[in-house]
């Protein structure tokens, strides 16, 4: 009696909601999903770039996806060991 | 002429992407443009039947690219409106015997030809979507609403993204408007806040598509249905009508009437 639910409303919320939330989850993930090829270019061309700033750490370099069930977040943690002093920060 | 060439695809299985290109296919042809519809799917070859020409295939499109007939050859005339054509797909062959290049060139021999190239995408991400997106400039994607589809149709929209084809559009199939209103099912809205595409039509759910498919009759060339009207508007918006969404809540209406009447009677009601 779907009528009748909708007449007095039935305090049920329905499942359209939970798959819309459902969906929103899943895509989260889906969206962010990275191969671990993929992540080991990344970590490369961050070092590539930190290096030219700053002495860092490449052992304990640690860069991954942290996911929750609402959001994705590129997680790096990178000791630094000192910053380069060079020519463009005295100009 | 220069045709457009626009696939119809998905992802996901099922979701009514053959009857898609059926129906766009025929309304677009009632229009008076001049289209091919071709069916990509090697192997598993349904076009044919959803548009009821099976038993006048003769050659198909691997005949075609392998050189065994002419193009005009194994082009089927749907002889229901002027200017519809069937491409059909090999059945006794596998996805492997063609490559993108080959489609894309297979396209390019369409195209002066038509005003529309409507090519039928197979179900899945691997070599049959990649070869039928490959000749392709615009594309259309189909969901239901539900989360596996819509999921798929994300994929697909990433994929056909980095492949550089627009515009690529949304086609929302088998929404059950009374369902929507009773918030048992995701609204048009709910896909395109996740989908963030264009959005081309949402075709209602109709008993008349199992019809039409079991007589073989496109039913935007027949039938006065809510299905068929949702694919002729499609069809319009392609040629760049302006039409607006049908009021897919009056028929939310009409069911919830019914129903009452159907409670009231205890008949048996048929929309």
């Amino acid at each position: 009696m779907d009528f009748l639910r909708k007449i007095f409303g039935g305090g049920n919320e329905g499942s359209g909601q939970k798959a819309k939330d459902r969906l929103r989850i899943v895509l989260i993930h889906d969206r962010t999903d990275i191969s671990p090829q993929l992540l080991d270019n990344l970590r490369d061309e961050i070092v590539d770039v930190l290096t030219r700033y700053m002495e860092i750490d490449i052992k304990k370099i640690d860069i991954d996806l942290d996911r929750d069930e609402n959001a994705v977040a590129l997680v790096a943690n990178i000791p630094v060991i000192r910053i380069k002093r060079g020519k463009s920060e005295i100009e | 002429m220069a045709a457009r060439v626009i696939v119809t695809t998905s992802g996901k299985g099922g979701v009514g992407k053959t009857t898609s290109t059926a129906n766009i296919a025929a309304a677009l042809a009632k229009f008076g443009k001049k289209v091919v519809a071709v069916d990509a799917d090697v192997g598993l070859r349904n076009l044919d039947v959803i548009m009821g020409l099976e038993n006048r295939v003769v050659y198909n499109f691997i005949d075609v690219i392998e050189k065994t007939c002419k193009l005009p050859a194994a082009l089927v005339k749907d002889k229901r409106v002027p200017g519809l054509y069937l491409l059909p797909a090999a059945q006794t062959r596998t996805k492997d015997a063609v490559n993108p290049e080959q489609m894309v060139a297979l396209c390019e021999e369409l195209k002066p030809e038509f005003d529309f190239v409507l090519l039928d995408c197979p179900a899945g991400i691997e070599g049959g979507f990649k070869n039928a997106a490959a000749g392709a400039d615009e594309a259309l994607v189909v969901t239901t609403p539900e989360i596996p589809a819509v999921r798929d149709a994300d994929r697909i929209i990433g994929m056909l993204e980095s492949m550089g084809k627009s515009p690529i559009r949304l086609i929302i199939n088998r929404l059950r408007p009374n369902m929507v209103q009773d918030g048992d099912m995701l609204a048009k809205d709910d896909i395109l806040d996740v989908l963030s595409i264009d959005l081309i039509g949402v075709v209602p759910e109709d008993e008349n598509v199992i019809r039409s498919t079991n007589n073989g009759e496109p039913m935007t060339l027949t039938l006065d249905s809510p299905a068929a009207h949702a694919y002729l508007n499609i069809a319009e918006r392609l040629l760049g009508r302006d039409v607006p969404l049908m009021d897919l809540e009056s028929y939310a209406a009409r069911g919830f009437i019914s129903k009452i009447k159907q409670f009231f009677t205890g008949g048996k009601h048929r929309r």
